[in-house]
């Protein structure tokens, strides 16, 4: 019993794996997913128990070692906040799963894949939100983003669906690593892989000069996966995903991972300036953002993915008022900034809620009609009427209006809002005034669009000859689980302070460990003729109004220009990164092996030269010089002649004899330095190579030989003078710097030693005989090259012809 | 070929003698003067080559009928096994030992494990060497 937290957590991973052998032996008859449907039940009823012991402000927590030398064990950490998140992923899960059996045709969908991913993406949730580790955590929240990708891709042969997805996919991916990176500064502020942990060395973080990097890094992982300004463009294009992952993924779950993480950090980052601005003006932007683009759409689901992005706007921004509590410590100004986390909290499980059984029903509109367009669609109140009162619900909850529960959230946001203008901190008082003008403007585009979900829907004309079904209200199986969620919209109402005692304190002191006692709270639907309530009642007039002369204003709309959108920016930064990394590819990868000798070369004088002149390494002449003889000095003349001769020569062959004639010259070099072996291999080897490049001049093709001297070009010249030069330079400062006594003393014991007179040939076969053994080896491989290039390429050519 | 090179011909078949004599005299002489396996089995290669130009080269290949490519692989062969055997005195890898031995016919000699090891370098030399020419002139 004491690990069943951790279980649950893998129970869907488990599941997941036994899915497909499920749809296997059932499938068609019976739906995969009622197998599936029982792990989120499982898991809900057991949250349900712990209930009671969170909200007596206990936490429960459960280990096991994952990789115990690093620090990173697999843990399940329950408190007020990771229960709200768990009971919504349960819940929202199990009616998702009902209501995907309904919507889902067994005969032609593959199921067993759905399910595969929804269990994955179900079990990663819950990992990511009992993990008190914030590598595991990590782990959990790139399994999101996988399981969200496939998921979106579904329907794989569409391609808005890939189109959709790898949008999301580079996005989220591209958060999440920033996150990793904020994390891994933590983790290095705090010493500790533990979120507790790193909670209870928060005075070191908030000194450190990482912290406000960390905070950036974190906050854009959170922003991206919760679709906030200006990352939220993915989440209009995953709405291509089946109707019960826009269900559950994109509008109550995933998405609210981003809130998640905030929420839990609050505790470390919150009460600095830079956190407040940024987490509520991100959110304070968002909302208006997302209501004015909602406003806009023509498709039911991408309206929802803009109000959801604008809500989640909406819920960020009062995380952020409600951070600025920490900054105040403990006391009554602390409480009332603390009720905006309250709110904040309130109105997360209030969206769930809302917007599940919304897109729920705008599913059973598309399932039933074969469209979601809202130019086709209306007059469907009377023929799906059931359908008709859910929608209602959902939109009035979602517009803020009594007696929803959207209407209790909302009022305690215009509280919130208006708190941080009554108390201002962190110079509130210079755009104090600004926020609830902001959010009393998103607020009644909130409306607007709520209307339009509505009314364009359900009432007008019913217009059969545009929609290819015949419209009829849904099976009962399908409408059951948004009604389960519409009774949860108007029961919260009702009953505020059940959520509040058993969700929202628990949650509030997991997010501000400083109210540990809890803050006395009561949620009332009634609250007296105050500056809120004439908030909402301006919101339902003015909403009202607007939406009656839609049609006059929404023209505005064109005005604003497509290279402006956010879409636009991103495919045209997409394309840009694509067609600037292939030009400059092509640009220096010209397949020319003169080019790439340049860099080579270029490189070679750089770095050598480089670390030469830093290093002070360049010497001409030292102590170790030996004096110059009169036959060196011939030599040395007689082969610069020769070097200049193969540069300079007009026709090849001379080149092939002066190269030849070079070679004899080292030999005799090799002489006066007493090398004879040298000298003798040497002599023979030249004469076999000078042979070879005589009968490769022999056959260069008759077509194309030219009699002519190597061009000059001065790129050629500097490198080669450059590289000869460093090279120089090396060979002086080596021979200068001297700094061990030479080994060679021991080789002069080579005939005590090995019974041999001749110290190099001692060296080559016993003292280092290992080098002689490859090389020998390196020759053969040689050999054997040169016969097969030459015999298969003949048989190649007879197989061509 | 011109068809009249009955001249050097027959300076070839004196010269190969001298030359071959020379090669295994620098092979041998390697352990104490200059030479050794790799010179020793270059100079063997030379007077192959001359062989071959002197005579065509099926004509040398009827007389002396070794696949060179085998030989090279063989020389490399018997390089490493002169190492392994090593091994099996419990010494490391490739350790070479001599000794001075009294012999019938040269009286007191000094025979080195190394010059087994270089036969296996100049094996590989000839048969490689022969073996590019070969195929060189083969090919075209």
């Amino acid at each position: 019993m004491v690990f069943l937290l951790l279980f649950m957590i893998f129970l869907p991973f488990i599941f997941a794996i036994l899915t497909p052998f499920l749809y296997k032996l059932f499938a068609p008859r019976v739906h995969t997913g009622w197998f599936v449907a029982i792990v989120p039940l499982s898991v809900f009823v057991l949250l349900l128990q712990y209930i009671p012991v969170i909200s007596n402000g206990q936490t429960i927590y459960q280990s096991v070692p994952w990789i115990p030398s690093l620090g990173v064990n697999i843990t399940a950490y329950l408190d007020g906040l990771s229960l709200i998140f768990g009971l919504l992923i349960s819940g929202v899960g199990f009616l998702v799963v009902l209501y995907s059996i309904y919507y889902m045709s067994k005969e032609r969908e593959a199921l067993h894949n759905f399910y595969v991913y929804m269990l994955l993406f179900m079990g990663a949730m819950f990992g990511l939100v009992f993990s008190d580790n914030i590598l595991v955590l990590y782990v959990f929240w790139e399994l999101t983003s996988i399981s969200s990708f496939l998921l979106i891709a579904y329907w794989y042969q569409r391609k808005n669906s890939r189109y959709g997805a790898q949008k999301s996919m580079l996005i989220t991916i591209f958060g999440g690593l920033a996150m990793l990176s904020g994390l891994i500064m933590l983790s290095m502020m705090s010493d500790s892989y533990n979120i507790r942990e790193i909670l209870s060395e928060v005075h070191v973080v908030t000194e450190s000069p990482l912290f406000l990097p960390a905070m950036i890094l974190l906050l854009l992982g959170a922003f991206t996966k919760s679709a906030q300004f200006p990352f939220s463009i993915w989440l209009p294009d995953a709405m291509e995903a089946p109707t019960p992952i826009s269900a559950y993924l994109h509008s109550a779950t995933m998405v609210k991972a981003g809130i998640y993480l905030v929420a839990r950090f609050t505790a470390v980052f919150g009460g600095s300036s830079e956190w407040f601005w940024i987490v509520s003006g991100v959110g304070l932007i968002t909302l208006v953002y997302g209501s004015i683009n909602a406003v806009n759409q023509k498709d039911l689901k991408a309206l929802l993915a803009y109000s959801t992005i604008s809500q989640l706007g909406l819920i960020m921004s009062l995380l952020g008022l409600g951070s600025a509590s920490l900054y105040f410590g403990n006391g009554d100004e602390s409480t009332v900034y603390a009720m905006a986390i309250i709110a904040s909290m309130f109105h997360l499980i209030n969206h769930s809620t809302f917007k599940g059984s919304l897109f729920m029903v705008i599913g059973i509109i598309d399932h039933e009609t074969g469209t979601r367009d809202i130019r086709k669609l209306g007059g469907l109140m009377s023929l799906m009427p059931i359908s008709f009162t859910l929608t209602i619900i959902g939109s009035f909850a979602m517009a803020g209006l009594p007696p929803f529960n959207g209407f209790l959230s909302k009022e305690m946001f215009f509280t919130s809002i208006l708190t941080a203008v009554e108390q201002p901190v962190f110079g509130m008082k210079m755009f104090g005034l600004f926020v609830p003008i902001i959010a009393w403007i998103a607020s009644v585009f909130t409306f607007i669009y709520c209307m339009i979900l509505v009314f364009k829907t359900f009432t007008g004309k019913h217009q059969p000859e545009k929609i290819d079904k015949v419209a009829k209200e849904a099976p009962i199986g399908m409408l059951i689980p948004p009604a389960i969620l519409a009774i949860l919209v108007i029961g919260i109402f009702f009953f505020p302070n059940v959520v509040g005692k058993n969700f929202l304190q628990p949650a509030l002191m997991a997010i501000l460990p400083i109210h540990s006692e809890g803050v006395g709270l009561t949620i009332k639907a009634w609250h007296g003729w105050n500056t809120e309530l004439f908030m909402t009642i301006g919101v339902v007039l003015f909403g009202s109004i607007m939406y009656i002369f839609l049609k006059r204003w929404t023209v505005l709309y064109h005005f604003f220009p497509k290279t402006l959108t956010l879409n636009h920016l991103y495919n045209q930064s997409l394309e840009g990164t694509e067609m600037m990394s292939y030009k400059v590819t092509n640009k220096y990868m010209t397949g020319k092996m003169r080019d790439y000798l340049v860099y080579i070369f270029g490189f070679m004088i750089v770095i050598l030269g480089g670390a030469l002149w830093l290093s002070d390494g360049i010497t001409f002449l030292g102590s170790n010089q030996a004096g110059v003889s009169i036959y060196e000095g011939v030599l040395l003349g007689a082969m610069v002649i020769s070097g200049f001769a193969v540069l300079l020569s007009k026709s090849r062959l001379t080149a092939i004899i002066a190269l030849g004639a070079l070679g004899y010259l080292v030999s005799l070099f090799f002489v006066i330095f007493r090398a004879p072996d040298l000298a003798l291999t040497q002599l023979v080897v030249e004469t076999v190579t000078s042979a070879l490049f005589l009968l490769c001049f022999y056959h260069l093709p008759k077509l194309r030989k030219e009699v002519s001297r190597i061009q000059f070009k001065l790129t050629n010249a500097v490198i080669s003078i450059g590289v000869g030069t460093v090279v120089t330079l090396l060979a002086l400062a080596v021979n200068n710097h001297r700094l061990f006594a030479s080994i060679s003393n021991f080789f002069e014991q080579s005939y005590t030693l090995a019974g041999a007179k001749n110290i190099v040939n001692a060296i080559l076969v016993d003292f280092r005989g290992f080098d002689t053994m490859l090389e020998i080896l390196v020759l053969c491989i040689a050999g054997l090259g040169v016969y097969t290039l030459i015999k298969l390429q003949l048989a190649g050519r007879d197989r061509k012809e | 070929m011109s068809p009249n090179d009955v001249l050097l011909r027959t300076v070839t078949k004196a010269a190969i003698v001298i030359i071959l004599t020379f090669s295994i005299y620098l092979f041998f002489g390697g352990h104490h003067n200059p030479g050794g396996g790799f010179i020793g089995g270059l100079s063997v290669a030379a007077g192959l080559v001359l062989l071959f130009l002197a005579f065509d080269i099926e004509t040398v290949r009827k007389n002396i009928p070794i696949d060179f490519k085998k030989m090279a692989g063989f020389g490399v062969l018997i390089a490493v096994l002169t190492g392994v055997s090593s091994l099996f005195f419990g010494e490391p890898f490739l350790n070479q030992t001599f000794g001075h031995f009294h012999l019938p016919i040269f009286g007191e000699t000094e025979l080195a494990t190394a010059v087994l090891f270089d036969v296996g370098v100049a094996l590989a030399v000839i048969g490689t060497a022969i073996t590019i020419i070969l195929s060189i002139s083969e090919g075209k």
